[in-house]
């Protein structure tokens, strides 16, 4: 899986599960697991932390 | 066996150990990304599989809090209520509910305008607390210590002009130990409690690094949690408390969407398989 922002290789975890976040090892970049199936991932730009996140 | 419906929009370990600890008790599991899911009013409760309870997880509150006005239009039982989502999600509102059921809790002024905010730091004194109503992890919590930074923290509050920022939460600084007190209440129980340690600053939020350590659940902090927990509504909750040198245990907030996985590591009891029994406890049968 390449990273969307600089090309760079993501790895995602086998048990990784859809959203979730894996970031670029590169570049810095998150990235949500928007699919999953085998081998097969897709990701999309994750959300960036809003006013209101937390608990 | 019953279906428990974890509802998130960012999935984070506390999502996965709910969701594996309910396999583990034999419960199927859905997991529900809220950011891709819709409803509409002619929804109906068939349309989409949410089990039989819901847990919402959502770390934007707003999502999910309007997310679960939804599951409760739908006769969705959902933990926590739209009700104890909203009274918890805006500190003043947190604060008015503890000191009218009694709870001892930091005396906390309000104010409506920057220019009143600056004529109530004059009446009270320094140093005082600003928090934003809405809002986690202690972003926005600021000590003021001077007029000089006052008048500046305002003027940023002016120019940012989000709604909620012409709302002036100011507070007492408590005089306490580099720590405070975070405890779980589910239902009518405290299952754990922990104290956070400050990183050599005023916050001692775990979100910005604080150090977990188990805290003895005393009667004490059982009664002020349990009556806290039953101010807001009750549920599944995050009760932070600060040790106050004169007066002993103060409750200063109680967090709707309790992130545990710092505690999970040192607490006796099973945090997610307590949070699961006590969703269960909410199927309507």
């Amino acid at each position: 899986m390449n990273c969307l922002e600089c090309d760079a290789s993501i790895n995602v975890p086998n048990d990784a599960a859809v959203g979730e976040i894996v970031s670029c090892p590169e570049c810095g970049a998150d990235f949500e697991i928007s699919k999953k199936s085998g081998e097969s991932v897709e990701l999309k730009p994750a959300e960036s932390v809003g006013e209101d996140w937390g608990e | 066996m019953a279906k428990v419906c974890i509802v998130f929009d960012r999935l984070r370990l506390e999502e996965k150990m709910l969701s594996d600890e309910a396999s583990k008790m034999g419960h199927d599991t859905i997991m529900l990304d809220a950011k891709i899911t819709q409803f509409s009013t002619e929804s109906k409760r068939g349309d989409i599989d949410f089990g039989d309870v819901v847990i919402e997880r959502c770390v934007s509150y707003f999502r999910g809090l309007h997310f679960t006005a939804c599951l409760e239009f739908l006769g969705v039982p959902v933990i926590n209520t739209h009700d104890v989502a909203d009274k918890c999600g805006n500190k003043m509102v947190t604060s008015l509910l503890l000191k009218k059921a009694g709870v001892p809790t930091p005396k906390t002024y309000f104010a409506f305008s920057s220019e009143e905010a600056m004529n109530l730091i004059n009446k009270v004194g320094y140093p005082i607390v600003i928090k934003p109503v809405i809002g986690s992890w202690g972003r926005g919590i600021l000590p003021l210590k001077d007029k000089d930074t006052t008048e500046a923290i305002l003027e940023m509050r002016e120019i940012e002009d989000g709604s909620h920022d012409r709302i002036y939460y100011l507070q007492e600084m408590i005089d306490r130990p580099p720590r405070d007190i975070r405890a779980i209440t589910v239902g009518d129980q405290v299952i754990a409690a922990m104290y956070r340690k400050s990183q050599g600053d005023f916050k001692t939020n775990i979100a910005l690094g604080g150090d977990p350590e188990l805290c003895e659940i005393t009667k004490e902090l059982e009664d002020l949690c349990l009556k806290s927990s039953k101010a807001v509504g009750g549920g599944i909750l995050g009760i932070d408390l600060m040790e106050d040198k004169k007066r002993g245990l103060v409750v200063h907030e109680v967090n709707n969407t309790v992130e545990f996985k710092g505690l999970a590591k040192v607490a006796k009891k099973n945090i997610p398989q307590e949070m699961i029994r006590f969703a269960l406890t909410q199927v309507r049968k």
